[in-house]
């Protein structure tokens, strides 16, 4: 077997393992593509959630609107993309809430980057 | 025999549509990413390209985990833009290049490359945007054979297995019985990150290197892992993986070289560094 890979604060590489535990809660945010599918989730999100088989950790987190719990249940960032549409957020928005900071903040870091 | 006139990259983030339909690229937060474009403009108006291989990255429009391909080839008559979940106006629809598709699919299993071939193919944001970019009048003037490259779900194919994808697409083009002009384009980065608590990652050193590198020493970047280019350049900033193809089907045996047209480095738009760069074969 490989050697495990050194880890990268903050990162957590969508590998086969977050692949498998993720699956119900991706599979979910990837019916989101589809505008009768999101108008479904809001309409009834417990009912959704349980038609997707989410388990409770991957519920509670899609309750909590909470990017990091997401990752933590198997969430890949290209699906809880679509989660976040829903609700108008924008990558700033999610930037913010992962690292604790407020929408400005977060958006001078990124210009500070450029600097 | 095709002629193979260049190459052309740039990033290919979902609010860029937005800008586009709202008119915005001329607002001080967007103008400087687009002005980029003017100079590849000209250029391309000389060359006037029949085709465009296109090195891109689904997010999740295609394909899902049910069924993950690693290296995929468009071989239909045109491609669909769809929603994507967030209600950005979709593109009308492009055409495909047939012959050159199964010309490249021939060429690749040949080579040991053993791709997924798709005669329906929905494209998102990261193929109809840089289409968009590069030719923002009217009607897309090319057609379009896109290569869908996963950086999705890991383990992402190796940077070095890349380059020589884009090698093989590259020999692919240059036997291709057409008197056509074909450009190769990649579409993605450069360093971003969106997931995590090192989300608003961006490494300006490390983004201008491999720019650099892309003209004068393009196999650089195969020296690092995947694993490595996510510490360098961030989980999304992988995606200049689409670079490394487009780079390596314009160095088909060995040479020609290339001569930077134009090229534009900007950060931030929304969480990323991005980049605009032509290269012209010579």
């Amino acid at each position: 077997m490989s050697q495990p890979l050194p880890k990268i604060f903050g990162t957590t590489p969508f590998d086969g393992e977050q692949a498998q535990k993720g699956y119900a809660l991706n599979k979910m945010c990837f019916s989101f593509n589809a505008a009768e599918n999101r108008n479904a989730f809001k309409a009834d999100e417990e009912a959704y959630m349980r038609q997707y088989g989410l388990n409770d950790a991957q519920a509670a987190a899609i309750r909590a609107r909470n990017v990091l719990q997401l990752i933590a249940a198997g969430g890949n960032a290209y699906y809880l993309a679509k989660f976040a549409g829903i609700f108008g957020l924008d990558m700033q928005d999610i930037g913010a809430q992962q690292t604790g900071m407020t929408k400005d903040e977060f958006k001078a870091k990124l210009v500070a980057a450029g600097q | 025999m095709a002629k193979l006139i260049g190459g052309l990259g740039t990033s290919h983030i979902p609010a860029i549509g937005g800008a586009i339909h709202r008119g915005a690229q001329q607002e001080p937060y967007w103008k400087p990413f687009f002005d980029g474009f003017a100079p590849i403009h000209d250029w391309l108006g000389e060359k006037k390209p029949d085709v465009v291989v296109m090195f891109y990255n689904d997010h999740g429009l295609n394909f899902f985990l049910d069924k993950m391909p690693t290296f995929a080839v468009g071989a239909a008559p045109e491609y669909h833009n769809a929603d994507e979940g967030w209600g950005i106006p979709t593109m009308p629809p492009f055409k495909g290049e047939l012959d050159l598709s199964w010309q490249i699919i021939n060429t690749l299993v040949e080579k040991e490359f053993d791709i997924v071939t798709c005669q329906e193919m929905l494209v998102d944001h990261a193929c109809t945007l840089p289409l968009k970019l590069f030719w923002p009048e009217g009607d897309c003037p090319v057609t379009v054979v896109p290569v869908c490259i996963n950086t999705v779900q890991f383990p992402l194919p190796k940077p070095g297995r890349v380059y020589a994808l884009g090698k093989a697409v590259g020999e692919a083009i240059k036997a291709w019985d057409s008197t056509k002009t074909v450009a190769v384009m990649a579409s993605g980065g450069l360093s971003h990150q969106l997931d995590g608590e090192r989300a608003g990652f961006i490494n300006k050193a490390f983004d201008l290197q491999f720019l650099d590198s892309l003209e004068s020493n393009p196999e650089w970047a195969t020296q690092f892992s995947v694993h490595e280019l996510v510490e360098k350049t961030g989980t999304q900033g992988v995606e200049l993986l689409m670079w490394l193809a487009m780079r390596g089907a314009l160095a088909t045996g060995g040479g020609p070289k290339v001569r930077r047209v134009s090229g534009n480095y900007h950060i931030p738009i929304s969480n990323t560094a991005t980049a605009v760069l032509a290269l012209e074969t010579l």
